[in-house]
């Protein structure tokens, strides 16, 4: 299946695009998906550490399931802070 | 009623959005808005650049919205995030609200702006005289 992937961000700049279709296996999680987008930007890594997911809009865990024509975001961490 | 959401790359209208809010019920309007400020952890900042992820920022602008109704008593809320490049003094966000009384209205904008800052995809870049960085936490 295909899920639609959008960068924003720190994630924009290290991918060096605004979204891209990504082919998964049926049943795959967000943590399939993570792992992926490792393997092909290695640089990612030290962000998605840190980084949430949301998927069509919301905030989701690491192990939701993703179905076809998603639209899947790495969160990286907000700027607001506390101060 | 509704609230009033905008997502910009303008300058923020702080004029419209106390308009926006203003009704014959209200007893207080609160306004906060955010700055720019020229300096952060030692910093020297020339410029910020904010990214945002529009259609989920608007949703969970919504809800915090939702939130803060159920738990004053919220007569309207207006919420401004101006996105881009901004200057030094120039306004980021701006939220009004406006309640009966004004205790809710300061207790409703300070949980508005917080919870804000913590869950809308809403990034900031500093631009400083050394060197750039995404801003985290």
């Amino acid at each position: 299946m295909k899920i639609h992937l959008r960068y924003f961000a720190s994630f924009r700049e290290i991918v060096e695009q605004n979204e891209e279709m990504l082919t998964i296996d049926d049943g795959a999680s967000v943590a399939d998906v993570r792992a992926l987008l490792l393997v092909r930007y290695p640089r990612l890594q030290p962000v998605m550490e840190r980084s949430a997911c949301a998927v069509n809009h919301g905030y989701v865990p690491r192990e939701a399931t993703l179905h076809e024509g998603d639209e899947v975001v790495f969160i990286p961490p907000l700027g607001g802070g506390t101060h | 009623m509704e609230p009033f959401i905008q997502i910009t790359g303008e300058p923020l209208d702080r004029n419209a959005l106390i308009a926006s809010v203003t009704n014959p019920g209200a007893g207080g309007i609160v306004v906060f808005e955010g700055v720019v400020r020229d300096n952060a952890r030692g910093k020297q900042v020339r410029y910020l650049e904010y990214d945002v992820y529009p259609e989920m920022a608007i949703q969970q602008i919504r809800e915090i919205i939702a939130e803060a109704e159920r738990r004053w008593n919220v007569d309207r809320v207006a919420v401004a995030h101006r996105i881009g490049r901004l200057e030094i003094g120039e306004a980021s966000v701006i939220i009004a609200v406006a309640t009966p009384h004004r205790a809710e209205a300061f207790e409703a904008c300070r949980y508005i702006i917080d919870t804000l800052k913590t869950t809308v995809p809403i990034w900031k870049k500093e631009v400083a005289m050394n060197g750039e960085e995404w801003v985290e936490g």
